[in-house]
């Protein structure tokens, strides 16, 4: 083996992240929560587990939600990818957070970046979700902290707020 | 209920459900967890950890890892050693209990499978990984010892030859009058508890930055940790670096429950490599290696026995309870407590008069055990309110009638329990009364008769319990750890009017920082927007014991009150010399200074600061504004601030497939003065679910080789949301004289009492079969294995 091996072939991707075009060479395994983290510093999503199963990592891929771990950078090619950050920017989130601040929604905030992509995605596509509904809808999102209550709460008060305001 | 007086003279948030101050901003993702940081020349260090659970280490072979891309260092554990000093966590006042030297990365033998073993870091850790795969490590497999039932017999390896044997530690309890209670007894019940493994699994996993700088010898440790300054001394004493020149960093924290306020060997591995290193060394565990580093906890065997006579008086509880910690006790709070605290714990809520109990603490090549979330309190409460349903089936009674014939009358405090525990105030019977109302028992009763008919198998489980908050000394300090039982709050008026409150325990999510502005504000007596709290670091807050045992709200929290009401007496004196009046006509109040006759506004507090800091010459000669104050505040009186409360669990069993299916929890808890009810609901609700993994779904399990097998986040079944019940909370509140808060820890309860509850209503469920089910977690395998079906 000589040290002198290119461990790190690179790829050239182009994706707009929260609206903003971004041209990066990226390693072909990287995956796409480090790609945000690491090289474009958008420490809002969390790494919980990489093996896709706890949903701290969530983030919009083309409008539909992802794991973080589970896709690579170089399938973002092309692609809009939403975080927290331009979830907050953009208002799309506003009324989620405020819920969830004010039923504490939220305890040591980890999850709570992927667990409100998640939670966004069934507000807009399904408004007329139940709480048993909300329960399940979000049971790919672990919260170690709440014991889960809180959340299913706010999300059905913003359920409640949207359907009001639609009458 | 009625309410409390209030505990300030001007109360405006002391006991409202106000949200939390820091909530938005890890909602909008602006918080910092440690793996968010950076830092300049900043590595990242991997650890080669032991597959297997007992093995002799034949030589590492570091020469190609080394020549890997962007590797800085390879080290083992003999180079390791000769800056860090190996340790042995045992405590004095636990008699006898013995473990053996621990190191920061495993010298010639590995004990468990995860142990650390060799240190790779590199400049990022993509290239550390890449590199651990060239790692070769020749081992042999030593014999290993997994089960705790054989840990003591003669012919079974010995883990640490020079202790002897493989006792951690063993304590004996007796009332002396057991077997006479048990003789005269009308109805005897034996049950034998199982209780697996468990672990925390914090969202956030264990991780650092330590960050040594050789110029000034000063070294910088952002820690995801529940305890800073314990951090501190430790790597003070293990590595020989003063005190002083070492800082602890705990900013946002992803979650803790018991997890981290222990010191791994990482830990001090990762600092080490700072020293050597001369730069930033970064460790955040996987999720992988979380599961086998990060501390276990539970596992326990209890059998236990229970009299009563016909009457339904409880006379004698008796328990024998054997648990395996793992191949060493745990830095530095000791694998003991949990086992220690079964003993005292078993039998709390009840005026029995006799009791015994043996505990045999033992070694085993498993994951170390230590502290996690309730801490004893979930096995004694199970074992408890387990045989208080046995013994109530045997003579025929309610479970609920018996609790509230059986439990120590409230007005019987303060008084001492059977075990020897100290009572200073308790709630039991207000608190199943209540429980009663909540749940509507004699509807649900009628409910599950009815339902029975139709072959629809539903059970209510009821479980009392106690649980120890706000330690004293009696916890760790008299064992000889150095782990602060005294709190303090710091808290300076700025110029604008704003207050800045520092305080030694922190925030992982509980809202410490939350109840702390509500408290402040009170206090001083300005509003919660001018409140700004600081929490987590050893260079800015007084020396504490951080969070640990519910005593953040108790203790942290009367430091913050007592700081407040000091700094509020000496911002009236300052009014008192500007506005030429008395002190005793002014008062502070809504950040202004009022006149208390009339309640007028005489001057905003922003004014009173810019005169005290801006022109202070035109103060009287000799008066100095101190506008800064400290108050510390430790609980004396007691070992510990008991706080008691009752859970009630309704489920329904499928008796063909053996899944439970949650229907409702009611929690009815007595945490003292409630600061914040919505946080107080939201501790038991999270709690309470952890306690419900517990009982139903967690389980570290090993095969015979001592290999976890289910190490990942999709076999080890952490709790869901759709699989959760909706969980209804009340207060009853019984506020502790020690203090003038008169709060008393809520974050441990949940997890004390749901196991028992879950158990209890399972049980009531199968009682047409004439089964029962002891085992947790109560998997649908074992309950058809109950009911004969497997």
């Amino acid at each position: 083996m000589s040290s002198m091996e290119n461990f790190s072939p690179t790829h050239l991707i182009n994706v707009t992240v929260n609206g903003h075009v971004e041209q990066r060479s990226v390693q072909p395994r990287q995956h796409l929560i480090d790609f945000l983290r690491d090289d474009l510093g958008l420490k809002g999503s969390h790494v919980g587990c990489e093996h896709g199963v706890c949903g701290a990592c969530t983030v919009k891929l083309d409008g539909q939600i992802v794991r973080g771990c589970l896709v690579l950078a170089v399938q973002a090619d092309r692609k809009r990818v939403e975080t927290i950050e331009g979830l907050t920017q953009s208002g799309a989130a506003r009324a989620l957070q405020a819920a969830f601040v004010r039923r504490n929604a939220l305890q040591c905030g980890f999850c709570t970046p992927g667990m409100l992509a998640a939670a966004l995605e069934l507000v807009e596509t399904k408004p007329n979700a139940t709480r048993t509904e909300v329960r399940e809808w979000i049971s790919g999102n672990y919260c170690r902290c709440t014991g889960y209550q809180a959340i299913v709460d706010a999300i059905c008060d913003v359920l409640a707020e949207n359907a009001e305001a639609a009458k | 209920m009625k309410p409390l007086p209030p505990a300030t003279e001007h109360s405006r948030y002391i006991g409202q459900s106000v949200a939390r101050p820091n909530a938005l901003r890890l909602a909008e993702g602006r918080g910092t967890y440690v793996d968010d940081i950076e830092l300049p020349r900043m590595v990242h260090v991997v650890y080669w950890r032991s597959p297997v659970a007992h093995a002799r280490i034949l030589k590492i072979d570091a020469s190609f890892a080394r020549m890997m891309p962007g590797v800085v260092t390879v080290v083992d554990g003999a180079e390791m050693a000769k800056i860090c000093k190996p340790w042995v966590a045992t405590l004095t006042h636990l008699a006898g209990m013995k473990s053996a030297p621990q190191y920061p990365l495993a010298i010639d033998r590995a004990c468990w499978q995860g142990e650390p073993v060799v240190a790779i870091v590199a400049n990022t850790r993509v290239e550390a990984e890449d590199a651990l795969q060239y790692l070769v490590v020749e081992w042999e497999a030593l014999p290993a010892l997994i089960e705790t039932e054989t840990a003591l017999d003669p012919d079974s390896p010995v883990i640490h030859g020079d202790l002897g044997d493989n006792l951690c530690f063993t304590r004996s309890l007796d009332t002396a009058g057991v077997d006479e209670a048990f003789a005269n007894a009308d109805a005897v019940a034996e049950v034998t508890f199982q209780f697996g493994r468990h672990t925390g699994v914090t969202l956030e996993p264990r991780c650092q930055i330590s960050d040594y700088n050789p110029s000034d010898k000063r070294l910088t440790v952002h820690h995801s940790q529940q305890a800073p300054h314990m951090m501190q001394d430790l790597y003070s004493r293990q590595l020989g670096i003063p005190e002083s020149h070492i800082r602890v960093i705990c900013k946002d924290v992803g979650g803790s429950f018991g997890i981290k306020v222990h010191a791994y060997p990482d830990d001090f591995a990762t600092v080490a490599l700072s020293v050597m290193l001369e730069r930033p060394v970064k460790f955040v565990a996987d999720r992988l290696e979380s599961f086998t580093s990060d501390i276990h906890a539970r596992q326990h065997r209890v059998t236990g026995r229970i009299a009563a006579n016909k009457t339904g008086e409880i006379l004698a509880f008796e328990i024998d309870d054997l648990t395996g910690i793992g191949p060493y006790s745990m830095f530095p709070r000791t694998s003991a407590i949990e086992g220690n605290q079964v003993v005292n714990l078993v039998g709390g809520p009840y005026r029995h008069q006799q009791y015994r109990a043996k505990l045999n603490v033992v070694f085993q090549n498993k994951t170390p055990t230590c502290q996690y979330r309730g801490v004893g309190h979930p096995i004694a409460c199970a074992v408890t309110e387990g045989l208080v349903d046995a013994v109530a089936q045997k003579l025929g009674m309610d479970p609920l009638a018996i609790r509230q014939q059986n439990v120590i009358r409230d007005d019987a405090y303060p008084m001492t329990a059977t075990s020897g525990i100290k009572l200073e105030g308790l709630s039991h019977q207000q608190c199943l009364d209540k429980i009663a109302l909540m749940m509507d028992y004699p509807a649900l009763r009628a409910e599950q008769a009815e339902l029975r008919k139709r072959g629809i198998y539903r059970g209510i489980g009821i479980a009392a319990l106690i649980e120890l908050t706000n330690p004293s000394a009696a916890f760790y300090g008299v064992g000889g750890a150095r782990i602060s039982a005294q709190d303090g709050a710091t808290i300076r008026l700025e110029p604008t009017g704003a207050i800045t409150v520092m305080v030694g325990v922190g925030e992982q999510g509980q809202g410490t920082e939350g109840i702390f502005a509500q408290i402040a504000a009170d206090a001083v007596g300005v509003s919660m927007t001018s409140v700004r709290v600081v929490t987590g670091d050893t260079d800015v807050t007084p020396y504490g014991g951080g969070t640990w045992a519910s005593r953040g709200a108790g203790i942290g929290g009367e430091a913050v009150l007592q700081a407040g009401l000091a700094l509020q007496k000496n911002i009236v004196d300052v009014a008192s010399v500007i506005l030429k009046r008395h002190a005793s006509e002014l008062a502070l109040v809504n950040d202004a200074i009022i006149e208390i006759a009339t309640s007028h506004s005489l001057m905003p507090l922003a004014e009173l600061g810019r005169i005290a800091y801006f022109r202070p010459d035109s103060l009287p000669a000799g008066f100095t504004a101190e506008l800064m104050v400290t108050r510390h505040y430790a609980q004396r009186d007691y070992p510990f601030i008991f706080t008691n409360g009752v859970q009630a669990s309704l489920v329904e069993v499928d008796v063909d497939t053996g899944f439970v299916k949650l229907l409702k929890h009611w929690v009815v808890e007595d945490c003292g003065r409630v600061i914040n009810p919505m946080l107080v609901d939201e501790q038991m609700r999270g709690a309470v679910v952890q306690g419900i993994g517990g009982a139903l779904f967690e389980e570290c399990l090993y095969d015979d080789a001592g290999l976890l097998q289910n190490g990942n986040m999709a076999d080890y079944l952490a709790p869901m949301a759709a699989e959760m019940p909706d969980i209804e909370v009340a207060h009853v509140e019984t506020p502790t004289k020690t203090s003038q808060l008169g709060a008393k820890g809520a974050g441990e309860a949940g997890t004390a009492g749901a196991p028992a509850a879950i158990m209890n209503a399972i049980n009531d469920a199968l009682y047409p079969f004439n089964a029962t089910v002891y085992s947790q977690p109560i998997t649908p395998q074992k309950i058809l294995r109950a009911l004969g079906k497997v």
